[in-house]
């Protein structure tokens, strides 16, 4: 228990586990909402939040090379991987809603099958990127392509575009430009998502959908649309995700979704699986609590404190912190 | 949907067949096939035996398979609780025969085993008795923060060899009575091998199959019992708790006693296989029980077919079996599986052989369709 060293970095510990908490929190929405409106734990959407890793990753690859950018290019390219991550993450998340769950929800399956589906449709997509050389060279494209194919079974690191800049002291600990974007963007980015799917009319649809299938058919609501949106906006938040994540940690991996995946979800139960905002609080929760718990006790603890504070929550609070599902939430 | 009623015709054809036959002539069958799986490492059939592995162990790690899926089949399929940790009790099972027959205790195999079973039971019940008032998928969530816990905890424990695990983990014991030939197939005809010999009964390092056997003999055990338990007041329990827990309680089940009553018998199982596992291993360390197990598992009962101990048997074959015999597609193996694992879902949603009474209910929930014109029930239904 080294309770001097938690004390003495106290705000460091902090900072840094509300920026974690921030990415989970914006996985974490993936799995809920997809959870609220089919009931179903969706075990592909770690690899959601891969692939947009790999997508921001290229991206700065194709537009930075080994130059050395200045800041106005440098933001210009952090927007177009922003963009490719969102738009990479949102497409791995509809072909899963096609190809994983849509042939299961006409046939009526049982809710245990779709998670083997869907993790069938992990293994198949993580391989595929830790495969990608070899992929390649079917196409005859390993030539072209071998910098961004290569390594394709070890940590790739993303070149850094803008330095990071300490902004201003809290405590006695220096917040950095990253973690200031890393939590800003994040809670913009769940509030504009909450306030879409409480106000618009298609996030009505979603919330009816998620209250009452059947219900809602008869009310005019295209159930099908419903569930791709639901996919859509989830790989939206991943892509985001990806980004900062790599603004953050800087590399990834074929199988880095799976740890990450694990995390977000567990901070979706402890939020109260289904809520939106629940999703935020859990995250950021679990986040800092495991940079306080991995202080605590050393960092080869920290994985086991997230674990054991999900467990104790669940046991005082069955269905999470703020355990509202998203068809209750009010409009 | 123009193929499926015939496979199902002629299985359930077949099925009755079976059904029909005389009592003497249904156990001849057992026991036929019982001999058969017995000599099926012996036999080393071409094709079947995969290629550059030992067939005796690639069928000891299938027995292991079976023996999980049938104890998490009692979890998953009869109670109707998502244990997405089994692994958990796998691993406890496993270190506590390797702590008891190593460095801490030195005791014999034989000793240990009941030590490491009694262990993975109270860990299920003391997983179980907080956990099991939360429904559903939460149920899943802390199962598998359950499993990820005590692989972290082996892993920074220098008392439990951290991550070097354990080493010298002791073995059955045997008796050398005779040796028993293999068969041979290399001129294309079986021809026997004096030269490849299996000695009767001796666990050795080189030879798996008699660990094989004895993993067999522990399966055979274990569906007898799952049968028995399966057939009583606690089976009945189990099923009606799983289709209507409000209902079961209301009818005078004690719901709470009868999950935590599956979970212990679940965690039984688990920690038997982990600890038979561990002594045919010899070694240990927390890179056996990978929360990717759990999922392995798991996947072995639902593409089976949960709820039905034979299903989850072909199930579990097939999850153990088939990455060894495609051994020699390396890279792909995972890949290849994970696609398979899509289409069986897509194409047998209910598993490969599902529970009787789940085809009974299928086909009486088509017929009601049927009758009710111009339902249309499938477009808005839920998962």
């Amino acid at each position: 228990m080294n309770f001097d060293f938690l004390f003495n970095n106290f705000a460091e510990l902090t900072v840094t586990g509300l920026a974690f908490g921030a990415i989970y929190a914006l996985i974490a929405l993936g799995y809920t909402m997809v959870y609220g409106v089919l009931q179903l734990i969706n075990f592909a959407h770690s690899e959601v939040f891969m692939y947009g890793t790999f997508a921001a990753l290229w991206t700065t690859m194709l537009l930075v090379g080994d130059t050395d950018v200045s800041t106005l290019r440098g933001i210009g390219v952090l927007l177009c991987s922003l963009v490719a991550a969102m738009a990479m993450s949102a497409t791995i998340a509809l072909l899963l809603e096609r190809f994983a769950y849509r042939p299961l929800l006409k046939r009526n399956a049982p809710r245990l099958i779709a998670l083997i589906s869907a993790i069938g449709a992990s293994f198949v997509l993580a391989e595929l990127m830790g495969l990608r050389d070899r992929v390649a060279a079917w196409f005859g494209l390993d030539d072209n392509l071998s910098e961004y194919v290569s390594g394709a079974r070890i940590n790739r690191s993303m070149p850094s575009v803008l330095e990071n800049k300490q902004l201003f002291p809290i405590g006695d600990y220096q917040v950095t430009s990253v973690d200031v974007l890393v939590i800003v963007s994040a809670i913009a980015m769940m509030v504009a998502l909450d306030q879409f799917v409480r106000r618009s009319k298609m996030g009505r649809g979603i919330r009816a959908t998620a209250q009452d299938p059947e219900t809602a058919a008869l009310m005019g609501v295209n159930a099908t649309r419903a569930v791709q949106m639901t996919f859509l906006l989830g790989g939206l938040m991943a892509g985001a995700a990806a980004f900062l994540y790599m603004l953050k940690i800087e590399t990834t991996k074929f199988d880095v979704g799976f740890l990450l995946g694990v995390k977000a979800f567990t901070a979706a139960v402890l939020g109260g699986i289904g809520n939106l905002r629940g999703a935020l609080v859990g995250g950021l929760i679990l986040g800092v609590a495991e940079n306080w718990g991995s202080a605590l006790f050393g960092s080869e603890w920290r994985d086991v404190v997230a674990f054991v504070l999900l467990v104790v929550i669940l046991l005082f609070r069955p269905t999470g912190i703020l355990g509202e599902s998203l068809g209750k939430a009010r409009a | 949907m123009s193929k499926t009623p015939s496979v199902k015709g002629i299985t359930s054809s077949f099925g009755s067949r079976v059904a029909g036959l005389p009592k003497p002539a249904k156990i001849g069958m057992w026991i036929a096939l019982a001999v058969f799986a017995y000599a099926l490492p012996l036999l080393e059939p071409p094709f079947i035996s995969p290629p550059g592995t030992d067939f005796g162990g690639v069928l000891f790690t299938v027995t292991i398979y079976m023996l999980v899926a049938l104890g998490l089949n009692i979890v998953v399929g009869y109670a109707g609780l998502l244990d997405l940790g089994y692994v958990g009790f796998y691993a406890v099972g496993a270190y506590t025969a390797a702590i008891l027959t190593t460095f801490h205790a030195n005791w014999p195999l034989l000793l240990a085993l009941p030590f490491a079973v009694l262990a993975s039971t109270v860990s299920g019940i003391l997983l179980g008795a907080p956990t099991l008032r939360v429904r559903g998928d939460y149920l899943a969530i802390v199962t598998l923060g359950f499993g990820e816990i005590i692989r972290l905890v082996a892993l920074n424990t220098e008392w439990l060899g951290a991550s070097k695990g354990i080493n010298d983990i002791a073995r059955p014991p045997g008796v050398e009575l005779f040796e028993i030939p293999h068969l041979n197939w290399d001129s294309g005809t079986p021809l026997l091998d004096f030269n490849d010999t299996t000695t009767f009964i001796e666990f050795g390092v080189l030879d798996q199959i008699p660990y094989y056997w004895m993993g067999l003999t522990v399966v055979i055990i274990v569906l007898f019992a799952d049968k028995l338990i399966k057939d009583s007041r606690v089976g009945r329990a189990w099923e009606a708790t799983r289709e209507d827990e409000d209902v079961a309680e209301l009818m005078g089940v004690p719901t709470f006693r009868f999950k935590l009553l599956a979970f212990a018998t679940g965690a039984f199982i688990g920690g038997l296989a982990g600890a038979l596992y561990a002594s045919r291993q010899s070694f240990i360390n927390p890179l056996s029980f990978l929360l990717l197990f759990s999922i392995m598992f798991l996947a072995a009962v639902v593409i089976g077919g949960q709820g039905n101990r034979w299903g989850v048997l072909v199930g579990a074959f097939l999850v153990a079996y088939l990455p060894e015999r495609f051994r020699e597609f390396t890279d792909f193996r995972v890949l290849v599986f994970g696609a398979a694992l899509m289409l069986l879902a897509i194409f047998r949603p209910e598993g490969l052989l599902p529970p009787r009474r789940t085809v009974r209910a299928k086909q009486a929930a088509a017929e009601i369709e049927a009758l009710e014109e111009g339902a249309d029930g499938e477009e808005t239904s839920r998962v």
